[in-house]
């Protein structure tokens, strides 16, 4: 066990051309579970394939337990890693797959035996250690590659999407199996999605990369409660927050027609950012919804038209468009029968003092 | 098929398919017919008296005799067979030996300029063997190895080095990348992942690759007849020993071809299972 450091870790595949990791600062403290997230092409996989040791550093530095990874080869920096197709050996079976790293290090026969007898123990495989992968279903066979990984007792976990080839619901099981184990026994893991609500739910700490920059690197709750910029704003969350651009006006901000008063607090960080413009954030939990003939007139409501509604059971979403602007759809969440429908004008209020911020320009928070 | 598929027709599809498809099995009898026919007739008259081998048409009813297998054997096969047996071995574990690393470093781990160094081992295939025997044959002769079995196996290892280079890459291109990856963060070094994890992937094509080489060496016949004599020859150096401009020969050369052909045919039988994996191994994944 270990502590993870990412000292300004850089990537360049072809001199010149924008770093697939640029200059990454993470510090992932012993027994962590850390979450990299991003959309495709964020440098999520680079990065943990740069701590892997399957990737050149071409920058900075990446230490293991206080020591400098850089030209370590991946064998020698005790670290395993579940692959997102599990890279299980064909030719050897189960008990052997699990066995194989312990082989490599030289760990007699009965030994050998003994760990992966209680690895197998421990996820379920223990009827199945006689069998080639082949024979095995997605689920057993991720199984597989998680006992390959624990067997060894590693410094560092690294999981590169290892749910994406099971099915929905196998996924959310095994999400549960995957961070009650790495709580057990308190390996640093990094593991990397492109899955928000894999981040949100696994993960002591999420960093959101993008381009191959980190973004923000933060609680689950702090992500979602105080996003750094535009970006993780839209990013974490579903469905994903609502995102206006609006001019500032004397109370508030302006909004299609109606004006939408803003706590002083916010008015004030306005100001002192010195912004005519504004990107407001509103997550679809935060609007109340009342009928159009209902609306008070106080002048803070925004008026919508649903177009779409999504009952879930215990919630409903309200896929609507601002009266004013056809173009400017926003997403509300309601409890479940909301009696909404299609065509409906509603009256949009938001509920918390908590809006979120950026400036428009650079996408940062206010 | 694919034309008969694609002609626009009124039939069913299902029906389309059938008609197609016995289009096809007949097209194919009579090909294989047509592969299959002169080996018939080689094994037909290898059991002949030679009296019998000549006549038109040729006699399909006959009383079968062993005669011409006794001839062959009396006209001393014997170190022809070895000769040929050890060529054939001994250069197709050099070829295997030398083209998985290289098939390897080819795909696995590519070079720089990948793409030149394949081109340069095919394009090596390009020369026809006749423009080269001159150059060769002096070289042979200059250094004392005419008439050497070692010189047929240093010529049929590089013969079939740059086809199995080929062959074994695209075996190699078909492992998964994340099974090498997988292996060296298990703690494995190249060679044991490469003996462990990758070659019994690999296992039925370089079966298949084996096969092609023995085939391909145990019937060279260009190179044995020119750079080797009385000490070397291998068996089609023999083969062609029973052509003579006077008696007659056709039953006897026919016993002595059906006897040089089994050994081939014998090794791909042995190698059958492993062969359709290894061909159809990008398919089956």
């Amino acid at each position: 066990m270990a502590e993870v450091v990412f000292d300004q870790a850089s990537r360049v595949y072809t001199a010149g051309a924008k770093p697939a990791v640029n200059r990454l600062d993470l510090e992932i403290e012993d027994g962590e579970f850390v979450v990299l997230v991003g959309p495709s092409g964020s440098g999520k996989s680079t990065a943990l394939r740069m701590l892997a040791g399957l990737e050149e550093i071409d920058g900075g530095q990446i230490r293991i337990g206080g020591k400098n990874m850089v030209g370590v080869p991946s064998r020698d920096r005790d670290i395993a890693m579940v692959f997102q197709n599990y890279a299980l050996y064909p030719n050897k079976t189960v008990g052997e797959n699990m066995a194989f790293p312990l082989k490599m290090r030289g760990v007699d026969k009965e030994e050998r035996a003994t760990k992966v007898r209680a690895a197998a123990d421990v996820l379920g495989l223990t009827d199945y250690l006689d069998r080639k992968p082949r024979a095995l279903s997605g689920g057993q066979r991720q199984r597989v590659a998680m006992g390959r990984a624990i067997v060894r007792e590693p410094q560092v976990f690294l999981m590169d999407e290892p749910l994406s080839n099971l099915d929905a619901k196998m996924r959310v099981s095994t999400r549960t199996e995957i961070a009650a184990m790495q709580r057990r026994l308190g390996v640093t893991t990094v593991y990397v999605t492109h899955d928000q609500v894999e981040a949100m739910t696994m993960g002591d700490r999420v960093a959101l990369l993008k381009d191959g920059q980190l973004q923000q690197f933060a609680t689950p709750a702090d992500l979602y409660d105080k996003p750094a910029n535009a970006f993780v704003a839209g990013f974490i969350g579903s469905p994903a927050m609502n995102l206006f651009t609006l001019p500032v006006s004397g109370e508030g901000v302006t909004i299609g027609s109606s004006e939408l008063a803003l706590p002083r607090s916010l008015r004030s960080r306005i100001s002192s950012a010195g912004l005519s413009r504004v990107l407001l954030g509103i997550r679809p939990e935060q609007w109340s919804v009342g009928s159009s003939s209902s609306a008070d007139g106080s002048g803070s409501g925004v008026k919508a038209q649903v177009d779409v509604v999504e009952e879930l059971g215990s919630d409903a979403y309200l896929y609507a468009h601002l009266d004013d602007s056809e173009a400017t759809p926003v997403v509300v969440r309601t409890s479940g029968r909301s009696g909404s429908r299609r065509g409906d004008h509603i009256v949009l209020t938001p509920t918390s003092e908590e809006l979120h911020l950026f400036d428009p320009e650079s996408g940062e928070r206010v | 098929m694919t034309a008969t598929l694609d002609r626009p027709t009124d039939l069913a599809p299902a029906k389309k398919s059938k008609v197609g498809s016995t289009l096809l099995a007949v097209l194919a009898w009579i090909v294989g017919i047509g592969f299959f026919f002169p080996i018939l007739w080689m094994v037909l008259t290898a059991f002949k008296q030679e009296a019998d081998a000549y006549t038109s048409p040729p006699k399909i009813v006959f009383s079968p005799t062993l005669d011409q297998f006794k001839e062959v054997f009396n006209a001393g096969v014997g170190p022809y067979l070895l000769n040929s047996v050890f060529a054939t071995v001994v250069s197709t574990i050099f070829v295997l030996l030398l083209a998985t690393p290289a098939a390897f470093a080819v795909s696995l781990r590519p070079v720089k300029k990948v793409q030149d160094v394949l081109f340069f081992f095919i394009s090596t295939k390009m020369l026809p063997v006749v423009a080269a025997i001159v150059p060769i044959y002096v070289v042979v002769n200059n250094i004392g190895m005419l008439d050497n079995i070692w010189t047929l196996i240093i010529l049929y290892t590089a013969m079939n080095l740059p086809i199995a280079v080929w062959m074994m890459r695209s075996f190699f291109q078909e492992v998964p990348k994340e099974l090498l990856e997988a292996a060296s963060m298990d703690g494995a070094s190249l060679w044991r992942s490469l003996r462990e994890v990758v070659l019994p992937v690999i296992s039925p094509g370089m079966a298949a690759t084996a096969l092609i080489c023995v085939i391909f060496a145990w019937n060279e016949f260009f190179f044995a007849v020119n750079l080797t004599a009385a000490q070397a020859a291998t068996v089609p150096v023999f083969l062609v020993g029973f052509i003579t401009s006077e008696g007659l020969y056709f039953a006897k050369l026919c016993a002595a071809a059906t006897m040089a052909a089994l050994p081939v045919v014998i090794a791909g039988w042995i190698a059958q299972n492993k062969l359709v994996q290894g061909l159809s191994f990008g398919a089956v994944k």
